[in-house]
């Protein structure tokens, strides 16, 4: 705290020095922003460079008096690719520092070009639980989760809306597999039966509802982000399984809810899910953002683009503590990690592998004032939550 | 035990998942087996299908409308398309074939994002049929029910097509053997013309029918594509016969293998084995029917080429 306190007086007075300070000023700072812009996942993406529009917006274009410019890339959800957009960003465009990721094996193929050029790693989305063990490193920060936490919370909820028996389905892949997992750490009741369907190809789920239903399990837990969503809620409408509750973790989101209203989905109004973010919370910054985003593009943003948002104004605070030279690591460091910046969620810390600390609420999808459907929180479920794999980062907590 | 409603249940989801790769298997074999023409745009215009009958659906609020222009509008694109591009690659090799209608798949996806942008289209359907009907205690979806129905009608209209009509003589001698009914006088180009119509419309209706359970996106077409090419492989190239047995094989053996292969697992194996193992051992399933049929019958079940 001293040492930070130390850096910012110092940063400030360098600012003030004169010549020698101006000269260190970057003249333009420059973002590389990873995420997807093609293909059906390419709506996350064009939520992500919505929200950072938006936040570029709010700080004028300028991050501490300095004109700021951000390079988008599509991953086409390849590691390869990423890697090489990154690489591309890095060397070619000599971006200061790297964000967005929406995919934990696209970020974890890129995270080492990285931390070899020395930058920094504001991570969007992606929630890996390597980076936030093992892989975490001190260049690397996330304004996001990590992927356990959110179905943890699920498990939370379902044991105190008294839920005896579950039945789970989520595509087989690594982020699908975390999600089982997250939901089996702290859900106390039975599990009925656990499908694992292929990913990404498998749209069809008659078998697995057919189970699901012949388990006459409590509740339904799923996961199936994307385009999967919709082909899920859809055939579990037909199939007659409207009356076992629908828990969802990563999938009816301010993307996915348009489509299923467009489908007259009624069933998907009034289903639960967990996040750390809501349209409708209730902070002034989020506010702020969620109206002015609606102004300008009409719809709902996505926590997809609160977390883009918040990597923006994460870095913002962190160039402003320096005063613009972007050579201070050690100074911006300290900046990020005291997250002292305004947060769609409000405050939070960082842990010692650089996840955030956070609170994590229940949402129940409803109809807004204008019959637009959103979802709406309901109660929050954890309070300033650390995830577990914090305990594998070697970093120790030092601010 | 399997319950015996459960496994009924499936055995239905497995027939209405076949009658739905029997739509597209049945265009597919016919161009294939009578043109040898190796067309994997064809999961385009399944795709096309399905978005265009997705707009209609959206703008009329009639789902029969988006149906009574879908066929039509891609049945019209697929003449096009075989006028202009694809009737230039009925003399090359099945390796430009392949490319070629590969350059179509990439450019298809590129003008429906243009067109419809990313996100994909939601099709509503008439509430009707977006519940159940409860048979002895099982509910089926309604959806599912007609779509089924309407499967077996155009199997039964192909069969008539084929087997009874002038025009399906024509057909299973292009198949049996392109080169002699050319020497006999037949214009074969217009015979390859209507084979190539049909078949859009065949995979129009293929994708009219998915919209409403998988919703319209890009790039529908190339997943599904891989289980119609083993469908014809199964059923023997150019056989409406063989598409329908093989799309019915297909589609109940990778339901059942969905449902009913971790419990089987979990009878000799841990329960964390089988629960991993089982998943990727059912996606195999229909790949290692293909390679038993291949090794024993190399022409398919219902093989409609002489030689």
């Amino acid at each position: 705290m001293k040492k930070a306190l130390v850096f910012g007086i110092s940063a400030l007075a360098l600012t003030l020095a004169g010549p020698q300070a101006i000269a260190a000023k970057a003249k333009k700072i420059k973002i590389g922003f990873v995420t997807t812009l093609s293909g059906g996942p390419g709506v996350i993406g064009k939520d992500m460079r919505n929200s950072v529009q938006i936040a570029l917006d709010h700080l004028g274009g300028k991050m501490g008096g300095i004109p700021v410019e951000v390079i988008f890339e599509d991953d086409q959800v390849k590691p390869e690719v990423g890697k090489q957009k990154t690489e591309k960003l890095l060397h070619k465009d000599k971006v200061d520092i790297v964000s967005g990721f929406i995919w934990s094996h696209v970020v974890l193929a890129s995270r080492n070009s990285v931390v070899k050029a020395g930058k920094f790693l504001i991570i969007s989305n992606a929630g890996t639980s390597k980076i936030a063990g093992r892989l975490c490193h001190k260049n690397i920060f996330s304004t996001s989760w990590q992927n356990d936490q959110v179905p943890m919370a699920m498990g939370e909820v379902l044991n105190k809306r008294g839920v005896k028996s579950l039945y789970v389905v989520a595509p087989n892949y690594a982020a699908g597999r975390d999600m089982v997992a997250g939901v089996e750490r702290t859900f106390k009741g039975k599990i009925l039966g656990k499908d694992l369907t292929k990913w990404p190809t498998q749209l069809d789920f008659s078998a697995e509802l057919a189970k699901a239903r012949a388990s006459k399990a409590d509740g339904v837990f799923i996961f199936y982000p994307g385009r999967a969503t919709n082909a899920f809620m859809r055939q579990y409408a037909q199939a007659g399984l409207t009356k076992t509750p629908l828990y969802s973790v990563f999938s009816v989101d301010s993307l996915s809810l348009p489509k299923l209203q467009q489908a007259k989905l009624q069933n998907v109004l009034g289903t639960y899910s967990t996040q750390f973010w809501s349209p409708d919370l209730d902070t002034p910054v989020n506010k702020k953002f969620v109206a002015d985003y609606r102004k300008k593009f009409g719809s709902y943003p996505s926590h997809y683009g609160a977390q883009s948002y918040d990597s923006i104004m994460l870095i913002d605070s962190a160039v402003r503590a320096v005063g613009g030279d972007l050579k201070k690591m050690d100074a911006m460091r300290a900046a990020f990690r005291k997250a002292d910046y305004g947060s769609v969620r409000g405050k939070y810390v960082y842990g010692n592998n650089h996840f955030p600390i956070q609170d994590f609420y229940l949402r129940e999808v409803v109809k807004d004032s204008d019959g637009k459907w959103t979802t709406k929180i309901v109660q929050k479920v954890y309070s300033n939550h650390q995830d577990v794999y914090a305990k594998k980062c070697k970093m120790k907590k030092t601010w | 035990m399997v319950d015996p409603a459960l496994l009924f249940e499936q055995l239905f989801n497995g027939v209405q998942y076949g009658i739905l790769l029997f739509l597209l298997a049945a265009g597919l074999t016919l161009v294939f087996g009578i043109m040898d023409m190796m067309n994997l745009a064809h999961g385009s215009l399944y795709m096309m299908g399905a978005y265009i009958a997705a707009t209609v659906t959206l703008a009329a609020d009639s789902f029969l409308l988006g149906i009574a222009v879908a066929l039509p509008a891609t049945l019209i694109l697929g003449v096009v398309l075989e006028v202009i591009v694809l009737r230039r690659l009925y003399d090359r090799g099945h390796l430009d074939q392949v490319l070629a209608t590969f350059g179509m798949i990439l450019f298809f996806n590129e003008l429906v994002r243009l067109i419809w942008g990313p996100e994909g289209i939601e099709v509503p359907l008439p509430t009707i049929l977006n519940q159940s009907l409860t048979l002895f205690t099982i509910p089926l979806p309604i959806y599912r029910i007609v779509v089924i129905a309407v499967g077996l009608l155009v199997a039964a209209f192909l069969y008539f097509l084929v087997v009874k009509t002038r025009t399906g003589m024509l057909i299973r001698a292009g198949a049996s053997n392109r080169e002699m009914i050319g020497a006999l006088g037949i214009d074969i180009k217009r015979v390859f013309t209507l084979v190539f119509g049909l078949g859009a419309a065949l995979a129009a209706l293929a994708g009219v029918m998915a919209g409403p359970i998988f919703a319209a996106t890009i790039g529908m077409g190339e997943h599904i594509l891989i289980q119609v090419l083993v469908v014809i492989v199964i059923g023997g190239i150019g056989s409406i016969r063989g598409a329908f047995v093989g799309a019915l094989l297909i589609g109940v053996i990778e339901i059942l293998g969905r449902s009913f292969l971790d419990d089987l697992f979990k009878l000799f194996m841990p329960v964390n084995a089988a629960e991993t193992a089982a998943p990727a051992v059912a996606s195999m399933l229909i790949y290692i029917l293909m390679a038993g049929v291949l090794f024993f019958r190399p022409q398919g079940l219902f093989p409609a080429r002489s030689g």
